[in-house]
């Protein structure tokens, strides 16, 4: 994880040291055809663009470094930003969506001016969590040139993200925990001196239940005092942590604070004799049946929190 | 103590308008259906002598009274466990009556459950708190098992795994329920009827419930004016008489989670409240011409059938079938399209709806009732009535 930042960092400081890349040629001057089409479908009616002196509209100044629909690997350019791209996919942040664009206008273009743009890599950022998945932020400049006199410029940012691909998606909002920096979970147990047996076993990889320490019988949910025999004096047993689907749900709407819809929920029979609650993980929600073989396993929320869920028996 | 059978009416009701934003407080509401159940009895404000409500209500029996200018107050109580409150606030009334505590007394429900707090909303402080309620949702929160329609779909997969029920099943009683709102004026979906297709086709919330499985959210406030049967009798309306009125409670009662005791394909707790509303009223479910049954989950609708004793374990799925619960049915159920139809006021539009049809006024009228059974709010601790013609 560490490594991993180290190395995308390493590579982006390379870029932004490199500074500005190659000056590329737009394909044509600034021209009335162009123009006009893009004030069409702008429905732009400013007459400042339109006419013999026609000026083109500054918002449109991206369009004339746009490469076009037949654009030739071989012939392409690389660019220093390339570099971070490339490695991000290559760590299998390969999700993209851009996040923040501004323009600055140094001054109108008139028809017949021919164009350069020059990138240059300013800035990354992350990892951070987002909604999407963990990725970096990453900023790039652009600056367009008549002759070497800079036009505009336009400061671009997008997110390049790790898309989530786990069984199910009650796995993937957890095991992101695992990675990332944690954030608290938000679904917390009230624990007391009568429940804290349970969550302390938990921690150390047990599922406790409750036993009467006088005659002996089992108990889920754990309380205060035997309904058998009274009796105040309480141990645990440790389950054996297998046990079978007595009831499930599959929970879609609505959504739920530190969790990913669908997730399930079961109540699990253990051979012991009680009967538990909790998520079944790995395990695609629609293979879920009544009567399934499970088994516990654990899994730590956040730096506090472990919960006991369920996996099923073949997995 | 003798029996309560029979000692005391429903002798007025009342109600809002039934919306999705009522734009007032929730003071305001209850202020209204109060006034409303009055003036439906010919009884004034000062004639009021105890306020029973909900403990979910956020309304103050004290600040009820000071806003519809009530006077002194004998007797005033609250009724826990959400919605399983409706007909307990009845039996309590009915009590205070009886016992000579109170004359006259109102029992209200009131609330903005669409436009303000919205209870099938996951809300992450249920656990957290070492309460013994906090303690108990504890078990299941933190598995984001928190929503009202979640720990119902738990019973009802339960259920269909052990009777062979089916999701059609379920939407065959949304589908009577919107065909009995559709032509209650006063409903939320009136003029609304839904098909079979469409309960399928609707969205999942919680498999095995669809969106059209759970009973909408509403705001507006249902009052009822109880007091004994010889004052009723001199009030503007024929009694609805109290013939029997119940609580109950099962073994390892939970709120909404009783999933850790011996069978979930039942609901132990309207099999106490079942049993003794038959006995207190010497009747059976072959003297009852219309059910109100609680319906903010379709799945319960099944499973109280069969606690009521409308039909056999398992086999709700056939009494239903074919329109039986539907208005020209076997058995017509929430004639005025319940909580899925008509307005989700926590089963005490209910209860109104009953005592109009021992009158003989509803919109939807039953012909030739005598006696109707009612439900409260099922997975929880509950409650459950028979009015009787006087």
């Amino acid at each position: 994880m560490t490594d991993e930042r180290d190395h995308l960092m390493a590579v982006a400081g390379k870029a932004i040291a490199a500074g500005e890349g190659p000056r590329i040629a737009a394909p044509l001057p600034v021209n009335a055809a162009t123009i006009s089409h893009w004030t069409e479908a702008m429905g732009e009616r400013n007459p400042l663009y339109a006419g013999p002196d026609a000026v083109a509209p500054p918002a449109m100044i991206q369009v004339w470094s746009m490469e076009g629909l037949n654009r030739d690997p071989d012939r392409r350019v690389r660019l220093p930003v390339d570099d971070v791209f490339e490695a991000l996919d290559e760590a299998g942040f390969t999700g993209v969506v851009a996040t923040n664009c501004e323009h600055t206008y140094h001054r109108y273009l008139d028809l017949g001016e021919e164009l350069t743009s020059g990138t240059r890599l300013t800035d990354i950022a992350g990892p951070k969590r987002t909604a999407l998945g963990d990725g970096y932020f990453v900023t790039w400049n652009v600056t367009w040139y008549a002759g070497d006199e800079p036009v505009a410029e336009m400061m671009f940012r997008l997110l390049k993200f790790r898309p989530k691909t786990s069984a199910t998606a009650a796995d993937e909002s957890r095991n992101v925990g695992a990675e990332a920096a944690r954030e608290p979970y938000p679904l917390r147990p009230a624990v007391n001196r009568d429940t804290a047996f349970f969550w302390d076993g938990v921690r150390e990889g047990e599922l406790r239940i409750q036993k009467c320490g006088d005659c002996g019988i089992l108990r889920h949910p754990p309380g205060p005092v035997c309904p058998t025999c009274r009796s105040t004096r309480r141990t645990h047993a440790v389950a054996s942590g297998s046990g079978t689907v007595y009831s499930y749900v599959v929970h879609h709407n609505p959504p739920v604070p530190g969790l990913r819809t669908p997730f399930v929920v079961a109540v699990v029979e253990v051979p012991e004799g009680v009967r538990l609650v909790g998520n079944i993980v790995r395990c695609a929600t629609e293979d879920v049946y009544v009567g399934m073989p499970v088994r516990v396993t654990y899994q730590q929320m956040d730096d506090e929190l472990t919960l006991p869920m369920w996996i099923p028996v073949e997995a | 103590m003798g029996s309560l059978s029979r000692r005391t009416a429903v002798a007025g009701i009342g109600a809002t308008e039934f919306s999705k934003n009522s734009g007032r407080s929730e003071l305001q509401l209850a202020a209204e259906a109060v006034f409303a159940a009055l003036d439906d009895a010919g009884l004034s404000p000062s004639d009021v002598s105890g306020l029973v409500t909900f403990t979910q209500d956020a309304n103050q029996e004290i600040a009820v009274a000071r806003e519809v200018g009530m006077g002194d107050l004998s007797y005033f109580s609250r009724v826990d466990y959400g919605g399983g409150a409706a007909c307990g606030t009845v039996l309590q009334a009915a009590m205070a009556v009886a016992s000579g505590i109170a004359d006259v007394v109102v029992c209200y429900r009131a609330f903005n459950e669409r436009s303000g707090r919205r209870f099938g909303q996951p809300d992450a402080r249920v656990g957290g708190e070492p309460s013994s309620q906090g303690l108990e949702m504890s078990w299941h929160v933190p598995y984001g098992l928190m929503t009202p329609a979640a720990w119902v779909a738990m019973f009802a997969r339960r259920y269909m795994y052990k009777y062979g029920a089916t999701s059609e099943d379920f939407g065959r009683v949304a589908v009577a329920m919107r065909r009995h709102a559709s032509t209650n004026p006063a409903a939320w979906f009136h003029q609304r009827p839904i098909t079979l297709q469409e309960h399928q086709a609707s969205k999942w919330i919680a498999e095995p419930l669809h969106l059209l499985d759970c009973c909408q959210e509403s705001d507006g406030a249902v009052a009822l004016v109880v007091t004994s049967v010889e004052r009723a009798r001199d009030l503007r309306h024929s009694p609805a008489v109290i013939a029997a009125a119940a609580q109950g409670s099962g073994a390892g009662q939970m709120m909404m989670t009783s999933y850790y005791r011996d069978e979930m394909a039942g609901l132990p707790e309207m099999g106490v409240v079942a049993r003794q509303l038959w006995e207190k009223s010497g009747l059976a479910p072959s003297d009852i011409q219309t059910a109100i049954i609680y319906d903010h989950f379709t799945p319960f609708v099944l499973s109280q059938l069969e606690e009521l004793g409308f039909c056999g374990r398992g086999e709700a799925k056939d009494f239903i079938r074919d329109g039986g619960i539907e208005i020209d049915g076997r058995l017509p159920v929430n004639p005025n399209g319940g909580q899925l139809g008509e307005a989700y006021i926590h089963g005490m539009n209910g209860i109104a709806e009953a005592v109009r049809q021992i009158r003989g006024s509803s919109v939807n009228q039953v012909q030739g009732v005598r006696n109707v059974v009612v439900t409260a709010g099922t997975g929880v601790p509950t409650s459950g009535l028979i009015l009787s013609e006087a």
